[in-house]
C-alpha cells in the first residue's frame, strides 16, 4: 500500500529514474499519510460517530435538565474528545507495521522523529481538528453557554493535537502486541491529566466571564513540548516494538 | 514523653475515632507484611518447579542409561 | 579498569550474593524503626488539637505517600539505566520497583480515604493530594501491565522502562495541574486546616517512620528484586547450583 503510493510521489520518481533511494522528506511522508488517510474513510467518519453518539447518550443518563447539563457540557464533552482520540489512535502504526513498513521507516536515514511526527500531524488533521469544528454544534446541544463556543473549539483544537502526540507514544509502545486497547488506554489515560484539566479550565474560565488567555497559553506550552518529546519517545518505543 | 490513654479500653476506642485508625494502621500493615511474604513464596515455589524439574531430568537420564545398558549386549553379540 | 564496579554492578549473580549478608540487617532494623514508630504515633505522640486521635493516621500516611512517590522515580531511573547501559539488572530492580510502589500508593490512598472520613466528613473527597496520588496510582499501574503484556521479556523491560520515563517528566505536570484544578474547584467548606508548624513531640515519630520506611523499602526491594532474578537465570549455572544447595538429598 505504501510503497505503490510511494512510487506516485515526486520524490520517489526521481530517486528511481537516477538509481539511488532517496528517503522520502517529511512533505512527502506528510502528503502519502494524508492521501491515505483521507481514503479510510471510516478513520475519520468513527470516532466522529462516536463522539456525537456517546454525547447524544449523555442527555439519556443524567436526565434533560438543561442548567445541569449546562454545568457539565464542557467537562463532558472535553472527555469524549479524549477517548475519540484515544480509540482512534490504536490503529496509528498498526497497518504499517502489520505490512512491514514501520520497520522500513526506521531503517531510513531520515530520523524517524519526522516520520512520527508527520504521521501525528495527520491524525491530528482527520480526528482531532473534526472533533474541535463540531464540538460547538454538540455544545448547543448540551446548552453550553454561547460565550464557551469559541474557548470549546480553541482549546480542543490545541488540546487534542496534544492528545495525538501523548497517545502516539502509547500506540508505538503497544502497537507489537495483539489486543492493545484497554492497555492503551490505562498506560495513556493519566497522561492526558494536564490536557484535559486545561482544556476544560478554559471553557469554565469563559463561561464564569473571565479571561481564558492563561489556560491557552499553557495548552499552548504542553502543545510545544509534547512536539519536541513525544515523537522522540515514539520513535524509541517503535525500535523497541520492532525487536519484539 | 508518657502512654496518652488511661487505660487499654480508650487506647482502642481513640474518643472515637478508633476504627479509622486501626483500620488504617491494619490494612497497612497488612499490605506490608504482604510485600514481604510474596516474594519469598515465589523463591519456594521456585525451589519446588526446580527439584521437580531436576528428578525428571535424573529420571530420564537413568532411563537413557538403562536402554544403552539394555542395547550393549545386543550390539556385542 | 574504574567503571568495573559499575558493570559487577550489573551482575544479578554478585547482586544476588551481596546483598545476602545484607537482608537481615535491612529486615531488622526497618522492622524495629516501624514497631517504634507505630507504638511511638498509636501510644505516646499527643492528641492533636484539632482533629483528635484521627490525625495518628499521619505516621502511616505521610511516609507511604513519600516512598509511594520516590518509587515511581528509582523505578523510573532504573529503566533509564537499563535502556542506557542495557543492564540486565537494572531493569530486574525495575520490575521489582513496580508492585512495591503500586502498593504503598494503595497504602497512602485507604488510609488518606480513611483519615478523610472523620476529617472531612467523607472518604473520598477529590482534594489535590489525593487525586494527584490516585493517578499515580494509574501509572504504577499502566507500567505493570505493559511490563507483562510482552511475550518476550526484553521487549516488556524496555517497553515498561521507556513508559516510566515518560511517566516521570508528566508527573511534576501532572502534580501541578491538579493543584491548580483543585483549587479552581475547591468548595469553600472543604478547606482544610493548614498544618503550619508541627510540634517536636508529634515529629520525632513522624521521622522514625519515614525512616523505617525507607529501610522497609530498600528491604522489600532487594527481597523482590533477588526473587525476580532467580526466575530469570533459571538455567543458569550458578542458580541451579544454588538451588541444589539446600536440598541435598535430590542430589542423592
Amino acid at each position: 500500500m505504501r510503497v505503490d503510493s510511494l512510487a506516485s510521489s515526486p520524490g520517489a520518481a526521481e530517486s528511481g529514474a537516477t538509481g539511488s533511494v532517496r528517503p522520502p522528506g517529511f512533505y512527502t511522508l506528510f502528503r502519502t499519510e494524508f492521501i491515505l488517510a483521507v481514503r479510510r474513510r471510516s478513520d475519520i467518519v468513527n470516532p466522529l460517530l462516536f463522539f456525537v453518539t456517546v454525547l447524544a447518550m449523555m442527555p439519556l443518563g443524567i436526565g434533560p435538565d438543561p442548567e445541569m447539563l449546562a454545568r457539565m457540557a464542557g467537562g463532558l464533552i472535553w472527555v469524549m474528545a479524549l477517548l475519540a482520540t484515544l480509540l482512534s489512535q490504536e490503529s496509528l502504526f498498526r497497518g504499517d507495521y502489520e505490512d512491514g513498513s514501520l520497520e522500513q521507516l526506521a531503517l531510513q536515514t531520515q530520523p524517524l522523529y519526522f516520520s512520527v511526527l508527520a504521521k501525528v500531524l495527520v491524525h491530528w488533521l482527520v480526528t482531532g481538528l473534526p472533533l474541535a469544528v463540531l464540538s460547538p454544534l454538540l455544545g448547543m446541544m448540551l446548552n453550553l453557554g454561547e460565550a464557551g463556543y469559541w474557548p470549546l473549539f480553541m482549546s480542543l483544537a490545541l488540546g487534542t493535537a496534544s492528545l495525538s502526540l501523548i497517545g502516539a507514544v502509547g500506540a508505538a509502545l503497544t502497537v507489537a502486541l495483539r489486543r492493545p486497547g484497554l492497555l492503551l488506554a490505562l498506560i495513556i489515560m493519566p497522561l492526558y491529566v494536564p490536557v484535559l484539566i486545561f482544556g476544560t479550565g478554559a471553557v469554565q474560565a469563559a463561561l464564569d466571564g473571565y479571561g481564558y488567555g492563561p489556560q491557552m497559553a499553557i495548552l499552548g506550552a504542553i502543545l510545544a513540548a509534547a512536539a519536541a518529546l513525544a515523537p522522540l519517545a515514539a520513535a524509541g518505543a517503535i525500535r523497541i516494538s520492532l525487536e519484539n | 514523653m508518657q502512654f496518652q490513654f488511661e487505660n487499654f479500653a480508650s487506647f482502642l476506642t481513640m474518643n472515637g475515632h478508633g476504627p479509622y485508625v486501626w483500620a488504617a494502621y491494619g490494612v497497612a500493615v497488612m499490605v506490608l507484611v504482604a510485600l514481604v511474604v510474596a516474594p519469598l513464596l515465589r523463591q519456594k515455589k521456585l525451589r519446588k518447579e526446580f527439584s521437580r524439574q531436576l528428578r525428571q531430568e535424573e529420571a530420564r537420564h537413568r532411563a537413557a542409561a538403562q536402554r544403552k545398558a539394555q542395547s550393549e549386549p545386543a550390539a556385542t553379540a | 579498569m574504574s567503571w568495573q564496579w559499575f558493570h559487577r554492578l550489573g551482575s544479578p549473580r554478585w547482586f544476588y550474593q551481596k546483598t545476602s549478608g545484607w537482608l537481615p540487617w535491612l529486615g531488622a532494623a526497618s522492622l524495629l524503626l516501624l514497631a517504634v514508630g507505630m507504638a511511638w504515633g498509636l501510644g505516646f505522640a499527643p492528641q492533636d488539637s484539632k482533629q483528635g486521635n484521627s490525625y495518628r493516621i499521619i505516621y502511616i500516611h505521610v511516609p507511604a505517600a513519600f516512598l509511594a512517590l520516590a518509587g515511581y522515580y528509582i523505578m523510573a531511573i532504573c529503566g533509564a539505566v537499563g535502556l542506557i547501559w542495557k543492564m540486565k539488572l537494572s531493569f530486574v530492580v525495575m520490575r521489582a520497583a513496580a508492585p512495591i510502589g503500586a502498593a504503598l500508593t494503595f497504602i497512602a490512598l485507604f488510609t488518606g480515604a480513611v483519615w478523610g472520613k472523620p476529617t472531612w466528613g467523607a472518604y473520598w473527597v477529590w482534594d489535590a493530594r489525593i487525586t494527584s496520588m490516585l493517578i499515580l496510582f494509574f501509572l504504577y499501574l499502566g507500567v505493570m501491565a505493559l511490563s507483562g503484556a510482552f511475550a518476550r521479556e526484553q521487549s516488556g523491560d524496555k517497553a515498561s522502562a521507556l513508559l516510566a520515563l515518560v511517566g516521570t517528566v508528566n508527573i511534576p505536570i501532572i502534580y501541578k495541574s491538579v493543584d491548580w484544578w483543585f483549587t479552581l474547584h475547591q468548595p469553600a467548606t472543604l478547606k482544610l486546616t493548614q498544618a503550619s508548624t508541627i510540634d517536636p513531640s508529634m515529629f520525632y515519630p513522624l521521622i522514625t517512620m519515614i525512616a523505617g520506611f525507607y529501610l522497609f523499602y530498600a528491604w522489600v526491594l532487594i527481597l523482590h528484586t533477588r526473587s525476580l532474578v532467580l526466575q530469570r537465570e533459571w538455567r543458569t549455572q550458578w542458580v541451579r547450583e544454588l538451588l541444589e544447595k539446600p536440598a541435598p538429598a535430590a542430589r542423592a
